[in-house]
């Protein structure tokens, strides 16, 4: 398979490895908080891709199924977790920006380089 | 009502539940939590001795399907539930240890309701983690443990505390996050989640698939990825980052919960996923996988002692020391499914990696309630301050002496008893690196326990005058050993004695501290009872 080809028919997955990589990258190097949480963010959001790619089905409708036959449906079940993980992924930003808040209000940065800073002169 | 099988349901639904309750009844009236913790636990402990009671005594496996959606063609459609010997012997820890953190956290709070709520959620992910027979189910309890244990570490709204549960939230999501992935990997590979169901396709024992998958990339891939997700949860070197920060600025009850049972979660997570899901003869198809096991964690032992070693505060010895006891379990695990392992060094490694988890679970959390009491009655918070306590402060002082000796593996304690199974497993299947690691992590473990021996019972309080301290510290070197050679009972009869004179701990607290120094010793003598209760699970998994 060419890479013309990988683009052309699996271009999901690549964009799954670009979000997941890039997603990683700003989780680790950017210094600030804020940005940390989006990284992370993207990086879920580069999974859920993942799990809904593989559910296709070419030609497949939505699963919605009225009496029978009909076919052929995309996979349902990826669809669920995903559903699952995307409240998963709510909450843990919620909670994440809350511990922010709680430090910019005692410190006043969110960059953690002055974080670090600020607490080893205190 | 009387069906065994929805006693898992329960012991999940019930704190989730009561969890809600709590934050409720907080809004009409506060400090109602701490009741509403109570009531839950002790009916969860109903729940536990009923379902252990079934699987120990005769029922075997309890297997219970949410929504009864039944298993056309032989493959489950909906969440399985699943009781076997190794889940009900952690649901026991979990609610020995919830009700013991409860019986401290009424002096030492958190107070409010919210706290409660949080401790109750996490209670029920735990359960959830323990309990779940679904791979994706796995991961959305381990993410309420997660959730739970962030807010628990900033509960007391300190900004130290704050900005170390975002340093847990975003290493442990991203763990999480990996998890996720390995089960995507092999959700495609074989279409199932279901733990049961998952081993028999990846077996080639399924008609959609031909022949075994263990050699598959995908199913590889998958394994790499949750073996480095769980790990992050578990805290095994050198994913172990967020760890020590955690532990050290969480409040004390908090510490103590969460170094018993949120990386045991992890560890145990591991354990049953390699056992029951990728079992050993995928480790026999890709041995690569078992040596990357077995050699990170003994790297986890060693560093984690050396780490421990070389820490001031004590918190941070003991959240170090974790790492390296986890590494341990870890090791176990992966010579249990060592391609090397004879059946006989397979079965050692089993109950010493569950024989440990137990174990660590009931030492570490008395260890940090002992550390709680000590920084309380003495304001001690790093090795130095403990100096001359063990006269002050007998009873907490005497606890932590008894702990420690049993983290080092000085028998009769269970901290021997697992640490021995895990070294006969090494040596049987002959993995001798693990072997010497074993034994260089129990010289390190000693190094550090010494450190606390010495400081407790023959340093001299700096502030006492010179004279009279040698003296001081002499009667209290007797003291102390009396203690820590009666165990439990010296520590019964302190408990009435110290009441009065030592201010700062409560009676919640020294009960616990008397039920870990107990456990810690009374299971050591358990060896027998643990192998045979473990033993259709072992037999399952070594075949």
């Amino acid at each position: 398979m060419t890479l013309i080809d990988l683009l052309a028919t699996r271009y999901a997955y690549v964009l799954f490895a670009l979000l997941v990589g890039t997603g990683l990258y700003m989780v680790v190097s950017s210094p600030n908080l804020v940005k940390k949480v989006i990284g992370l963010n993207l990086f879920q959001t580069g999974l859920f891709l993942f799990f809904i790619a593989s559910a296709y089905v070419e030609g497949g409708s939505t699963a919605v199924i009225h009496g029978e036959g009909g076919g052929p449906y995309v996979s349902p079940l990826p669809q669920v977790l995903v559903l699952t993980a995307i409240v998963v992924g709510v909450a843990l930003t919620a909670v994440a920006l809350a511990l922010i808040v709680r430090i910019y209000s005692e410190y006043g940065t969110l960059r953690e380089d002055v974080l670090r800073e600020v607490r080893a002169d205190e | 009502m009387s069906d065994v099988s929805l006693a898992p349901v329960g012991l999940i639904v019930l704190p989730l539940i009561a969890a809600a309750v709590a934050l409720a009844a907080g809004v009409a009236r506060e400090r109602t939590g701490w009741a509403i913790a109570v009531a839950t636990l002790l009916a969860e402990g109903g729940l536990a001795a009923w379902l252990a009671n079934a699987v120990y005594r005769g029922r075997g496996e309890i297997l219970h399907e949410l929504g009864d959606y039944g298993r056309p063609e032989e493959f489950a459609v909906g969440i399985e539930l699943v009781a076997d010997e190794l889940s009900a012997i952690v649901v026991l820890l979990i609610v020995v240890v919830s009700l013991g953190v409860l019986a401290v956290a009424r002096s030492t709070g958190p107070r409010g309701n919210a706290f409660f709520g949080a401790f109750l959620l996490l209670n029920g992910g735990l359960m959830g983690v323990v309990l779940t027979g679904d791979v994706f189910n796995l991961f959305v309890f381990l993410e309420i443990v997660g959730l739970a244990t962030y807010a628990l570490v900033a509960s007391d709204r300190r900004p130290d505390a704050a900005v170390a549960a975002l340093k847990y939230l975003i290493v442990g999501t991203t763990g999480a996050s990996l998890y996720l992935l390995g089960v995507g990997y092999l959700f495609m590979a074989t279409g199932t989640l279901n733990m049961a169901d998952l081993a028999a396709a990846l077996a080639g024992n399924a008609a959609f698939v031909d022949g075994p998958l263990y050699t598959n990339t995908l199913v590889v891939a998958g394994f790499a990825f949750i073996a480095v997700g769980l790990f992050v949860k578990a805290a095994i070197y050198p994913l172990h980052a967020w760890q020590p920060d955690a532990y050290a600025e969480a409040p004390d009850a908090v510490t103590a919960y969460i170094s018993a049972l949120v990386s045991t979660a992890g560890a145990y997570a591991f354990a049953r996923i390699a056992f029951d899901v990728f079992t050993p003869a995928f480790f026999e198809a890709v041995p690569a996988a078992a040596w990357a096991v077995v050699t990170l964690a003994s790297v986890s032992v060693v560093a984690g002692s050396t780490l421990a070693v070389t820490q001031t505060r004590i918190k941070r010895v003991f959240a170090y020391s974790s790492v390296s006891q986890f590494g341990l379990v870890v090791a176990a695990v992966g010579i249990a499914v060592h391609p090397a392992a004879s059946p006989d060094a397979a079965r050692l490694a089993i109950v010493g990696a569950v024989v440990h988890l137990i174990g660590h679970g009931v030492i570490k959390g008395g260890l940090f309630v002992a550390a709680a009491g000590l920084a309380r009655t003495a304001g001690a918070r790093t090795l130095d301050e403990l100096s001359g306590l063990g006269r002050e402060a007998p009873f907490q002082s005497g606890a932590m002496a008894v702990l420690a000796l049993s983290l080092v593996g000085v028998p009769p304690t269970v901290g021997f008893l697992g640490k021995f199974y895990i070294a006969l497993g090494a040596v049987e299947a002959g993995i001798w690196p693990v072997a010497a690691v074993i034994l260089l992590s129990t010289v390190l473990t000693l190094a550090y326990a010494a450190r606390f021996l010495e400081r407790l019972y023959f340093t001299p309080r700096s502030a006492a005058p010179s004279a009279g301290a040698d003296a001081a510290a002499g009667v209290a070197a007797d003291g102390g050993e009396n203690t820590a050679a009666d165990g439990g009972d010296a520590g019964v009869d302190a408990v009435e004695q110290d009441v009065a004179d030592a201010p700062g701990a409560s009676l919640g607290l020294k009960l616990a501290l008397v039920g870990a120094a107990l456990l810690a010793v009374v299971l050591g003598f358990a060896g027998v009872e643990f192998a045979d209760a473990l033993e259709p699970f072992v037999t399952e998994v070594v075949r």
